[in-house]
């Protein structure tokens, strides 16, 4: 957790440059991660004025305040931060699990950001112990800078609690996490996509194979470094014998 | 009309060596081309005989790549893409869509334009249900509903093409309200179109509420319990019928639904009436809803102060709505820019349509119809 770089924005031209060409523009930007999560408050320089002055903004371009430019500065509210979070179920979970859990809060959304090795642990209790029986969504995000790759989420809800958390957790490229098909069975087709995008495994996942793509496709879409033309291009190329589809 | 525990009864002709009916069993495989499959649905089926012992869905034939194409636009740009999951239903995903990224920047759409988004979303729960109902009485063999749901469907399909000129994907909503202020009478036809629509819904229930094909085909069959509803996912109406009173309009409202009077029909014995009973219901809250927000639709801005170009904190957020399938979802994360670092569209079509399998087995091949179509998948939004 602790390796914190901000993730790249991707370029806006098309996705025909791969997401990580911009990484130089952004790792200037990272200040000290102060919550270690992924959600941290810090800024991107060259994008955001410093909330706290209230001087005019840069003066690099269009100089004279036109109105375009007012409503951007005026919509700048202090930009929120994760904030801990604390209730009995966190408490509890934490004196049993120790230091592998941080809780916090981000625009009233309560998460979890636990350590890859507590993961079916913490599930199991929190279907079991806690009443989070339903399991909304499992997604990942990727971050080809970080050394642990991937931002793996689980969105739950308890119908009795009326209760909506994430959990979160890191994991390397490469590494399978525990499947959680035993403890929501619904949760057979959302890792299967998981795979089919991401390339993460589930294990003991009772048939985890593709879902939406095609059985033959390779690479894993959703990736950063999947660019969008790749396999159009590829295709064109071995089947019509043209250089670009495009 | 079928019972899961009973076996077929085989012939005994004692050739043991040669059985005349053996215990084999049966693969065919269904759609992805086939009418009833309501879109490109290929569907495995295991049989016995006319039983069917278990099934497998393939699905990504409609896959377009939604969520990877959101990375590469901007929040504005991405905007119209969401219209194009579930086709029947194109504002629900808008305002859902809207919702979590006005979430994101913080801000909130003013009243007015919170008000108009609630009238056209329960139209649009209706139109949903009414394209639902025509097609799913369609596949079963009455073919009468469709032609009564779809004249008055049209009604509605006048009032968005009114509003904002599309009828199918209408691109209705903007993040922070809406781009378009009421036409001049909008208010007048939607009360006209809730009177014109009112009796119509017993007309419906009149071609079907009673009519024993209808009853024999649709009572215990795709019976799905609550417990199991739960532990699949499944949302919506489905969930509903099978007793679970969770509406999220209700359990976490959004927009402004708690302002407004309502009430979240049930059913008890989660089968495929009860499911049709239980969005004929939906349709009457539907009408409630609109007649309450109509008539006292507040006066004022509809778009809240956004910027030009959106550039929200970095941060994540969860946000869901009721649409007329089940639960909406996104979960977008944002690293700052002007564009999505992460766009997660989580559909009630594709986790509700895992229960396909729970919900066949032990029922003959006719009943497979009859349990896609009272799920009321898109596959648009199945694929996306």
């Amino acid at each position: 957790m602790p390796d914190e770089t901000k993730s790249p924005s991707s370029t806006p031209s098309e996705g025909e440059s791969k997401p990580t060409a911009d990484k130089p523009a952004v790792e200037g930007g990272v200040k000290a991660a102060a919550s270690g999560s992924v959600q941290s408050d810090t800024k991107l320089p060259a994008e955001t004025p410093s909330a706290s002055s209230p001087g005019p903004p840069k003066p690099a371009a269009g100089a004279p305040a036109t109105p375009a430019n007012k409503p951007v500065a005026a919509a700048k509210p202090p930009a929120p931060t994760p904030v801990p979070w604390d209730s009995p179920m966190v408490a509890k979970l934490k004196s049993s699990y120790g230091s592998g859990i941080e809780s916090l809060s981000y625009v009233g959304q309560n998460y979890m950001v636990v350590d890859r090795s507590l993961i079916p642990e913490i599930l199991q209790v929190l279907r079991n112990e806690e009443q989070f029986d339903y399991c909304v969504d499992i997604t990942a995000v990727h971050y080809p800078q970080r050394e642990k790759q991937f931002d793996l989420v689980w969105v739950l809800y308890s119908f009795a609690r009326n209760e909506r958390i994430r959990v979160k957790t890191q994991i390397l490229d490469g590494d399978s996490v525990p499947s959680s098909v035993s403890i929501w069975t619904g949760a057979n087709w959302l890792e299967r996509e998981v795979y089919d995008m991401f390339g993460i495994k589930f294990d003991g996942h009772p048939d985890m194979k593709r879902i939406l793509l095609p059985d033959g496709w390779k690479g894993h879409p959703l990736r950063k470094d999947y660019g969008i033309l790749q396999q159009d291009n590829e295709w064109v190329q071995i089947n019509l014998g043209i250089e670009s589809g495009q | 009309m079928t019972d899961p525990n009973t076996t077929l009864s085989h012939l005994d002709l004692e050739t043991p060596e040669k059985p005349f009916l053996d215990a084999n069993e049966l693969v065919i495989n269904m759609g992805p081309q086939h009418p009833a499959t309501h879109g490109v649905l290929r569907v495995i089926l295991r049989l016995d005989g006319e039983k069917v012992l278990g099934l497998e869905c393939v699905i990504g034939y409609l896959h377009r790549g939604v969520e990877k194409i959101g990375e590469h636009r901007t929040y504005t740009m991405f905007n119209p893409y969401v219209d194009r999951m579930d086709y029947v239903a194109a504002v629900s995903n808008g305002l859902g869509y809207c919702e979590t990224v006005e979430k994101l920047l913080n801000v909130e759409a003013p009243p007015r334009a919170q008000h108009v988004r609630v009238i056209l979303t329960e139209l649009n729960r209706i139109a949903s249900h009414q394209l639902w109902l025509g097609t799913h009485a369609l596949d079963i063999g009455a073919i009468t509903p469709l032609f009564y749901t779809f004249r008055d469907r049209e009604e509605i399909l006048k009032i968005y093409e009114k509003y904002c000129g599309a009828r199918l994907t209408t691109h209705a909503f903007r993040i922070g309200g809406l781009q378009y202020e009421t036409y001049n009478g909008f208010e007048k036809e939607v009360k006209n179109f809730l009177d014109f629509f009112r009796p119509k819904i017993d007309e419906y229930e009149e071609l079907l509420t009673t009519n024993r094909i209808w009853v024999e085909r649709t009572k215990n069959v795709g019976v799905i319990s609550g417990k199991d509803c739960i532990a699949l996912g499944v949302t919506g109406p489905v969930l509903r019928a099978s007793g679970v009173k969770w509406d999220l309009r209700k359990a976490q409202p959004y927009t402004n639904y708690k302002n407004f009077d309502f009430e979240i029909p049930t059913g008890q014995n989660g089968d495929t009436y009860d499911r049709y009973l239980v969005r004929m219901a939906e349709m009457r809250q539907s009408v409630r809803i609109i007649e309450q927000a109509v008539g006292a639709l507040p006066e004022g801005p509809i778009m809240a102060k956004v910027p030009k170009v959106m550039k929200p904190p970095v941060g994540e957020v969860y946000h869901s709505i009721e649409a007329p399938k089940g639960e909406l979802g996104y979960f977008i994360v944002s690293d700052g820019s002007t564009q999505p670092y992460r766009m997660r569209v989580r559909p009630p079509s594709f986790v509700n349509l895992q229960a396909l399998d729970v919900m066949c087995r032990g029922q003959l091949v006719a009943d497979v119809i009859a349990v896609i179509g009272t799920l009321d998948i898109v596959l648009g939004e199945v694929d996306r």
